[in-house]
């Protein structure tokens, strides 16, 4: 990272916003091709996220899971790892969490009940994860594709469990499990209808930002992650650092489901596959896998995923208007990658080619072909 | 179906008929992606193009009651897409795979923006030929109703085999994959082969998303691909980049595909959404027995996955 110089912070600061700007551009050119008044778009998209403090505290409830999906694909990242089996890890930790709070109902007291969800969720999205990296490190199965397939395998096992073994009878239209006891769930911070999930989304980056900013596991991992043969010719523990840091990483995204679970929905259902996986990817990829930048930029998203309906209400737009939109946005931050070290402003002594990233030198030096 | 007629015996006959009609897009898939990955690219974001095939298609052959129609734009849709995909994936620094995702994301959203009004309407369908007329059981007649597109598939795998294997143009795109240097050496401009196969690639799968809302499952859904254009990269890597050998793959998945709703015909349903999932399960399967830590894969085009 160019951290050492202020220009290089500079240009990792300007190049995202510049990004950001550019496609609400062609966002805009997109509404208007399509017979909306993309200055109207732009407004409603603002007044349902940052209006006022009652569709603020939407875009606040949005970004709780946004900032724990992020993770699942900022701290693979650090290996050069593209894992995207964020979708999956959700469904699978809210599926943890409903069970363990249907398992132990109201027989320990409320507090052990969450306890023992947030455990729940940990460890089976970690888990979920785990698989990836470790299918990833041992027999070279690549990450990108195994982790997508898990998502897949991840929705069939949810409609199973909730249209079969755990389904409750009274659930017609939409198949669900049992109701988790209304004393367990996570509450609202006080004075909001924020929940507590926000204060779970907070602590996860921080701790994660200095799990990899400033500890020497980070630092290992980064070093793994620029270099796979120099890193275990010093000595590093490659395989236990890739299924660490996939097991850190799933369980964020597994936490991500257990607080949709506890907080929102209060049972597993196909609600949990609300498409925050793919959303958080986008997080982690704008706020180039770092964890502090992924709590601003999930809360500008999340802001954008609630303006959806208002769009659909008032503008008479399809819902998929914000996929389109995170769409634009996501190809243009990735093209926006090629800029760095070329704008002659930012540049110093040396460009940005030192860079461990999800987009930049890792991806070379990462073995060979998609099979590994 | 009445294959409770066939009692037990239904279960495979359902499974051929459904590999007969659910594999072509894997087929249409998998070849583009061998096409992009001989070239050194992949292309994951094959699945946003088959889904707004599959819409552009649905829509034009609603709007035009022309299905073949619809076919042809819903490659000129794959085009269009794929040239975005080659454009950006060939920028510096720019990750193909990352790329991808990219235009899953931006794919779908472009297909289900404009496909909305087209959920309802029923539009006009491919049409099947029946080889099965000879039969007088309506299981084997029904089975065997092929729809042309299939056909085409099934041609294009051997035209490619020799296209890569017996013309200039295939060994100017082997050398571009295998080993860019030499190519430039060669004077091929890499930029402008990897550029076409892409293009061509997507243009495969755009078609393939038309055969789905056009003729099996046959509507336009939002989940009407469910991943199908993911699995096919796997698919490739399972095919060894031979286009011949994806034609088998495409069979093989397509019969996995019909696993589920073969034991849902006699009576096993407790478990149809895990059978469901069967052709992942199958793919992660073959991926984790294929791939080693120690060697590349025989058969990998030397430059895939390096930027």
């Amino acid at each position: 990272m160019n951290t050492h110089t202020w220009r290089g912070k500079l240009e990792s600061v300007f190049i995202p916003l510049a990004a950001i700007l550019f496609s609400l551009f062609l966002f805009g050119i997109f509404c208007a091709a399509v017979g909306a008044n993309p200055i109207a778009v732009y407004g409603a998209i603002y007044q349902a996220a940052f209006g006022r403090w009652q569709s603020f505290q939407n875009a606040l409830i949005r970004a709780a899971p946004l900032m724990l999906s992020s993770l699942c694909t900022a701290l693979p990242a650090r290996l050069g790892l593209v894992i995207i089996g964020n979708e999956g890890a959700i469904v699978v930790g809210g599926l943890g969490a409903v069970a363990i709070a249907l398992a132990l109902y109201t027989n320990v007291p409320p507090l052990g009940s969450q306890i023992a969800m947030v455990v729940a969720g940990i460890v089976c999205g970690g888990v979920w994860i785990g698989i990836v990296g470790a299918l990833r490190y041992y027999r070279g199965v690549n990450e990108t594709i195994s982790s997508l397939l898990m998502n897949y395998i991840a929705i069939a096992l949810l409609n199973h469990l909730v249209g079969g073994p755990m389904r409750d009878p009274s659930s017609l239209n939409k198949p669900s499990s049992y109701p988790i006891p209304n004393v367990n769930m996570l509450g609202d911070l006080p004075g909001t209808r924020i929940h507590y999930g926000l204060i779970y989304g907070l602590i996860a980056c921080t701790i994660a930002y200095f799990l990899i900013q400033r500890t020497t596991f980070g630092m290992a991992a980064r070093i793994a992650g620029g270099n796979v043969r120099a890193a275990k010719l010093t000595g590093l523990p490659v395989g236990k650092l890739t299924l660490a840091i996939c097991f850190l990483a799933g369980s964020c995204a597994g936490l991500a489901g257990m607080v949709e679970v506890a907080a929102v929905h209060g049972r597993a259902n196909e609600s949990l596959n609300a498409n925050y996986g793919y959303s958080g990817i986008l997080v982690a990829f704008i706020a180039r896998n770092n964890p502090l930048a992924a709590i601003l930029v999930a809360i500008l998203l999340g802001g954008i995923l609630t303006s959806g309906g208002i769009l659909q209400r008032r503008l008479e737009l399809p819902d998929a208007t914000i996929l389109v939109f995170q769409g634009i946005v996501f190809l243009v931050v990735l093209f926006s990658e090629s800029l760095y070290g070329k704008l002659g402003v930012f540049q110093e002594k040396f460009d940005g080619n030192d860079r461990i990233g999800l987009v930049g030198s890792t991806a070379s030096d990462r073995s060979g072909n998609v099979a590994g | 179906m009445a294959t409770t007629e066939l009692g037990w015996w239904g279960v495979p006959l359902a499974i051929a008929a459904g590999t007969l009609r659910g594999s072509a897009p894997f087929l249409f898939v998998s070849l583009g992606e061998c096409l992009t990955e001989k070239s050194g690219k992949i292309n994951l974001g094959l699945e946003g193009t088959l889904l707004t095939g599959a819409m552009s298609a649905y829509a034009i052959s609603y709007l035009t009651k022309s299905p073949w129609l619809g076919v042809l734009v819903a490659g000129c849709a794959g085009i269009l897409l794929g040239t975005i995909h080659a454009w950006l994936c060939q920028q510096p620094k720019v990750n193909d795979v990352a790329v991808g995702i990219a235009m899953i994301i931006f794919g779908s959203g472009i297909a289900f923006f404009f496909g909305k009004p087209f959920i309802q309407p029923v539009a006009p369908q491919l049409p099947a030929i029946a080889f099965g007329s000879w039969s007088t059981s309506p299981q084997i007649q029904s089975a065997l109703k092929i729809c042309p597109l299939f056909l085409i598939g099934v041609a294009i795998a051997p035209v490619m085999q020799w296209f890569f294997a017996s013309t200039r143009w295939g060994l100017y795109i082997r050398a571009v994959g295998d080993a860019p240097e030499a190519a430039k050496a060669m004077g091929i401009s890499i930029h402008r082969v990897r550029w076409l196969c892409i293009v061509a690639g997507s243009f495969l799968a755009g078609i393939g998303g038309a055969y789905l809302s056009l003729y099996y499952p046959g509507s336009w859904t939002e989940r009407i691909s469910s991943g199908q254009g993911l699995m096919a990269v796997a698919l490739v890597i399972f095919a060894r980049w031979q286009p011949m050998q994806c034609l088998y793959a495409a069979l093989l998945f397509g019969g996995a595909q019909a696993i589920g709703p073969a034991l849902q015909s006699v009576g096993i349903d407790s478990y149809y959404y895990l059978f469901n999932a069967s052709p992942y399960i199958f793919t992660l399967l073959i991926m984790i027995i294929t791939c080693s830590p120690k060697r590349t894969l025989t058969g990998a085009p030397g430059a895939l996955g390096k930027s």
